[in-house]
């Protein structure tokens, strides 16, 4: 057990740390954007277009986040035109590459989480809605979504750990990230698992972190559904 | 029924010490002509047909283990296997975990790049350029050391950093001048790239040759695998395997 090594090169896993911690919180933020809208056109059926992101869905849940990330990076610079197109500009880059893999496939898994959010709301709240009166883009933005969001957050927070760990897919297209700083430091000095222990221990921290940070918006977004009495 | 349980405990701890017999060999998989992985799935190539020819020298039936460059030394101290085959340069800062036989070839370090990149291969011609080289390499060492002014990215694979040469996600590539040139320049995939002017061989970095790594303890397995180098090379089996693949001498002289 070479602890030391792991203290020695500390930058490694600074620097891979805010790579994972970059690419997973605005693949959340970019999912998440995606998710909400696509999410309500699913549970209203929308024609055309809901069918259509149900394609979406169906291929970014259907198959792995590595393979997804393997044919944006080297699959698509397979074709020429697009190797001269604007688009290059971006594909080239890795870190491109996987913030696009990364949120596209969030935005799959939440679209079906919002969805799923939706569709199961009391039949009892939007009644008393429309009994008030609201219009029905009232009902929608004071009453459905509030309450289809906050019911979502356990599952949300389910998908941001799934994504963290799903991050280290990065390392595979070159980025360092935290497995990347590992892998490097196991090659330095021929090691076999002090870089992955290193890199286990503070995937765990984030994880404990995301986890709290989404207890703490549970027990506020969520208290008028806590059973009563329990404190 | 004391007896029989005994008997029994000794069979199966006998059926547990597994094959004794098959000396394991760590091979790569992905380092053309060296090591590849053919369609069918068999690892091919001057380091497979080598190991093959040594067995057979010291008359022992090899299995070949494929394991990632990453993880091969690690695979060896494990017992994953009991030797590795994978083009190793022969280097100080290795000897310090495992030990090697004596070198089975010797080539000098080769930097690519597109033929109209009019790229200078000195780190100060190579400043702010991306160059792409394969993770735990003598090649990674040496622009870790010198190349400090570029981007340095790091590929699992050779293969993987040749598809990003390709792509143009690299301005260029260092790895083994045989290795790149029989692996890219001269395929299909290669044409538009040329080799960079310059010597980037350093003994204390890039070490004295390629060698078969052992485990420290396996001082016999050492030295009866450097005999069997010796040995293919006087009876011709060496000739023939080089020949397969090279038209030059790939060995280099005694050192």
């Amino acid at each position: 057990m070479h602890a030391d090594l792991v203290i020695l090169n500390w930058h490694l896993f600074a620097s891979g740390a805010w790579m994972t911690l970059q690419l997973t919180f605005l693949a959340l933020a970019i999912g998440f954007s995606i998710a909400l809208p696509a999410g309500l056109a699913r549970a209203r059926r929308v024609r055309v277009v809901s069918p259509l992101i149900n394609g979406y869905v169906y291929l970014f849940r259907g198959t792995p986040l590595l393979v997804q990330t393997f044919l944006i990076y080297f699959g698509l610079a397979q074709f020429e035109w697009i190797r001269g197109s604007w688009a290059w500009t971006f594909l080239r880059d890795p870190w491109w590459c996987a913030l696009i893999a990364f949120s596209l496939n969030s935005g799959a898994y939440g679209t079906e989480i919002i969805r799923g959010a939706i569709v199961t709301t009391g039949k009892g709240e939007l009644e008393a809605a429309w009994a008030l009166g609201l219009s029905r883009r009232q009902v929608d933005w004071l009453v459905l979504m509030p309450s289809a969001l906050r019911r979502s957050l356990p599952q949300y927070g389910n998908e941001a750990v799934f994504m963290l760990q799903g991050s280290v897919v990065a390392s595979v297209i070159t980025l360092q990230d935290i497995l990347g700083a590992g892998r490097t430091l196991n090659a330095r000095y021929y090691l076999a698992y002090e870089g992955f222990l290193a890199a286990a221990i503070l995937y765990m921290a984030i994880t404990f972190l995301l986890v709290l940070a989404f207890r703490g918006l549970e027990g506020r977004y969520l208290r008028h559904l806590r059973p009563r009495g329990v404190r | 029924m004391t007896r029989t349980l005994r008997a029994a405990i000794a069979a199966v701890a006998l059926a547990a010490s597994g094959p004794a017999l098959a000396l394991n060999i760590c091979v790569e998989g992905a380092y053309p002509p060296f090591s590849e992985t053919a369609v069918d799935g068999s690892i091919v190539g001057f380091d497979v047909d080598i190991a093959n020819a040594l067995c057979a020298e010291i008359g022992e039936e090899c299995a070949l283990v494929k394991v990632d460059w990453d993880g091969i030394i690690p695979a060896l101290l494990e017992k994953k296997c009991d030797a590795i085959v994978a083009s190793m340069s022969i280097t100080a800062e290795r000897m310090a975990v495992i030990d090697f036989t004596k070198k089975y070839y010797q080539s000098p370090p080769m930097m690519i790049a597109a033929a109209d990149s009019g790229l200078v291969a000195t780190p100060e011609g190579m400043a702010g350029k991306v160059i792409g080289v394969q993770r735990g390499t003598t090649h990674n060492a040496y622009l870790d050391k010198y190349y400090g002014a570029s981007e340095i990215r790091l590929y699992a694979s050779q293969d993987e950093a040749n598809l990003d040469l390709a792509a143009g996600r690299v301005d260029a590539v260092m790895a083994d001048s045989v290795a790149l040139s029989l692996g890219f320049l001269k395929t299909d995939r290669g044409a538009g790239f040329v080799a960079l002017e310059g010597d980037f061989y350093e003994p204390e970095i890039h070490g004295a040759g390629v060698g078969i790594g052992i485990r420290k303890e396996d001082t016999d397995l050492r030295d009866r695998l450097s005999a069997a180098i010796d040995a293919i090379r006087a009876n011709g089996t060496y000739k023939e395997i080089e020949s397969q693949y090279f038209d030059f001498d790939i060995y280099g002289g005694e050192n």
